[in-house]
């Protein structure tokens, strides 16, 4: 088990890969990313029973994990190339013309940890939804976790998934929410707002468990514990993670400006500032 | 003609049957349904598998959805629902969750086309195949009759990749052999002709081998080709025997734009250019009505298939 030090420099050397991935391509989507990393860092190096290598599709065995909000490549890149899944070296090509590692997460490259492609919003339950409904019908006891944005709730398909996954009671999935309350065109509040969502996803036939601290380390790995100890039980399990954007360096954090713009040089050289190298950069 | 009409079948009934064997032979094969388990004729896999039948309900875009993710863990996921719902609907899950994360998924489609009948236009997709031929990988189906749209419901379980397979809802007649092969991608000579190619797809294929006996009482020798898959097209076979005759003519139950015709007019520009004449709907709606009615008043008949061919034949010269 890993240690909340070890998970917590973890999250700071990937916030760097992050920053330093879309700074190269003056591109990609820093915000979310940043306000998701405990999240990503606690499931892959603490939560998840998984397996690098060799990577396997079919994942037997194997916990599973769906990014559909998958405009946070960079986050999961990060992520998958620190768990071993690829050369953390390859993070260098993010972007970049012939590179595995495109703007928004896809199968069709070979991308050693990537189950299905994402970027489209919304479409990222459903896919859970099927494999966790092959996992049952193998025998297989591993559970199948998703990440979802709060502004990507506004999609219809996922209340269709979140209907049939409390209808038909499915009780291997764990569904976390980025509820950072922005998205592109400001507070989520103003573009659409999205009401109580634990009150939503209860309505649905979802347990729910809110956690306060989203970028809190500690928070995140209890409330991924208690969530696991919750499935098997009849119910699908939803977690609404309350995070910031842009969390770890303070003139990113808390605003939806650095949804999908890169840091400049000065920026990138103040924000690295903030985040000392503890693994070693790519 | 050298084929009889062994009694009239829906194809939705080939596919339920082709469905049902396939859930004895391979254990692999599971189905989802949008609400239409009668209309697709899945209910008698939904019987005797319950276990791997997914009634999803009325929601499209997340029965495309939960069919890729089934593939992860080795499933063959079967969708099923009426062709304007398996496409226009959900074609951007199709795009993402499916095609472009190459996800073993079989698309099936019933109630295709004009043919739909009385329910009209909002139902009656005359866009799925020009829709679904232009995702990358995507391999087209669209069968003659009962015989073979069982025939490649059985042959898709054992092709890897994403598959649109569409078919219909009135009785036609059942011609094919019970025991022929589906090959994906392999085109059907059903007659040998020297004047006129007629290439036919679908509920089309049954009035070009009409058309052809009428043209053969006026002298005219069709060759009438079964293209039962629309991608990848059977460029080799359709070359073959344009290069015979010197003219073409393409009939399918589907728009102008992005059809049989298009994608026949396309390959054959480059390779062979060669008058062409193109049997579809010319860019319009349909409407209510019976099925015969329908395809007489959208000129999708073996008469329209006859002043097609005859068109073809003049401009040849």
């Amino acid at each position: 088990m890993a240690t909340i030090d070890h998970l917590e420099a973890m999250s700071t050397q990937v916030r760097r890969d992050i920053l330093r991935m879309v700074h190269a391509v003056n591109s990609g989507h820093p915000g979310g990313s940043m306000g998701c990393t405990e999240y990503m860092v606690a499931l892959y190096f603490e939560a998840m029973n998984h397996t690098p290598k060799p990577f396997s599709m079919d994942g037997v065995g194997q916990d599973l994990f769906f990014l559909s909000n998958g405009h946070i490549s960079p986050v999961f890149y990060s992520v998958l190339a620190r768990s071993g899944y690829f050369n953390v070296s390859e993070l260098s090509t993010f972007r970049k013309i012939n590179s595995r590692l495109q703007g928004h997460p896809t199968t069709h490259e070979g991308l050693e940890g990537i189950r299905m492609a994402s970027g489209s919003l919304g479409q990222g339950l459903s896919v859970a939804l099927g494999a966790a409904a092959t996992k049952k019908s193998n025998g297989d006891p591993s559970l199948v976790y998703t990440l979802h944005g709060d502004g990507e709730l506004q999609e219809g398909q996922i209340w269709e998934a979140v209907l049939y996954a409390g209808g038909k009671k499915v009780d291997n999935i764990i569904a976390a929410i980025d509820a950072n309350g922005q998205q592109i065109d400001g507070p989520t509040d103003g573009v659409l707002p999205m009401g109580d969502l634990a009150l939503k996803f209860e309505a649905f036939g979802w347990k729910v468990l809110v956690v306060k601290e989203g970028n809190d380390m500690q928070s995140v790995v209890n409330a991924l514990s208690e969530a696991k100890a919750m499935t098997g039980k009849g119910f699908p399990i939803a977690l609404i993670l309350q995070t910031s954007m842009g969390h770890g360096v303070d003139f990113m954090a808390g605003t939806h400006k650095w949804h999908g713009v890169a840091p400049n040089d000065e920026e990138l050289k103040n924000a690295l500032g903030q985040l000392p190298e503890t693994l070693g950069d790519y | 003609m050298n084929y009889s009409n062994h009694g009239s079948q829906d194809t939705r009934s080939g596919f339920g049957a082709g469905l049902l064997e396939l859930g004895r032979i391979n254990p692999n094969v599971v189905a989802l349904c949008a609400d239409l388990t009668g209309s697709l004729k899945m209910d008698a896999f939904a019987k005797e598998f319950p276990d791997r039948f997914y009634q999803i309900g009325i929601a499209e875009a997340n029965m495309i959805g939960m069919a890729a993710g089934m593939t992860i863990g080795g499933k063959i996921p079967f969708t099923g629902t009426f062709a304007n719902f398996s496409t226009g609907r959900v074609y951007d899950q199709i795009r993402q969750s499916v095609a472009y994360s190459d996800k073993n998924v079989k698309i099936c489609a019933s109630h295709a086309g004009l043919t739909l009948g009385e329910d009209g236009a909002t139902h009656q997709i005359l866009e799925d195949i020009g829709l679904m031929r232009m995702l990358p990988g995507m391999v087209v189906i669209n069968p003659c009759d009962y015989n073979q749209t069982k025939a490649a419901t059985l042959a898709i379980a054992d092709y890897h990749g994403p598959v649109y397979l569409r078919f219909g809802r009135p009785k036609v007649p059942n011609f094919t052999s019970s025991d022929a092969p589906f090959v994906i991608g392999k085109a059907l000579h059903l007659q040998e002709g020297k004047d006129v190619t007629l290439l036919a797809t679908g509920h089309l294929v049954w009035p070009s081998l009409l058309a052809a006996d009428i043209l053969a009482l006026e002298g005219i020798s069709a060759e009438v080709i079964n293209i039962h898959t629309l991608k990848p097209l059977d460029t080799e076979a359709i070359l073959k025997s344009v290069a015979k005759t010197g003219c073409v003519v393409t009939a399918e139950e589907h728009q102008l734009y992005g059809g049989l015709g298009e994608a026949v007019a396309g390959f054959l520009s480059k390779e062979y250019p060669a008058p062409l004449e193109m049997v579809a709907v010319n860019d319009s709606f349909g409407e209510s009505g019976t099925p015969e009615e329908l395809m007489v008043k959208y000129g999708l008949d073996e008469h329209a298939i006859v002043r097609a061919a005859k068109r073809a034949l003049s401009r040849r010269g």
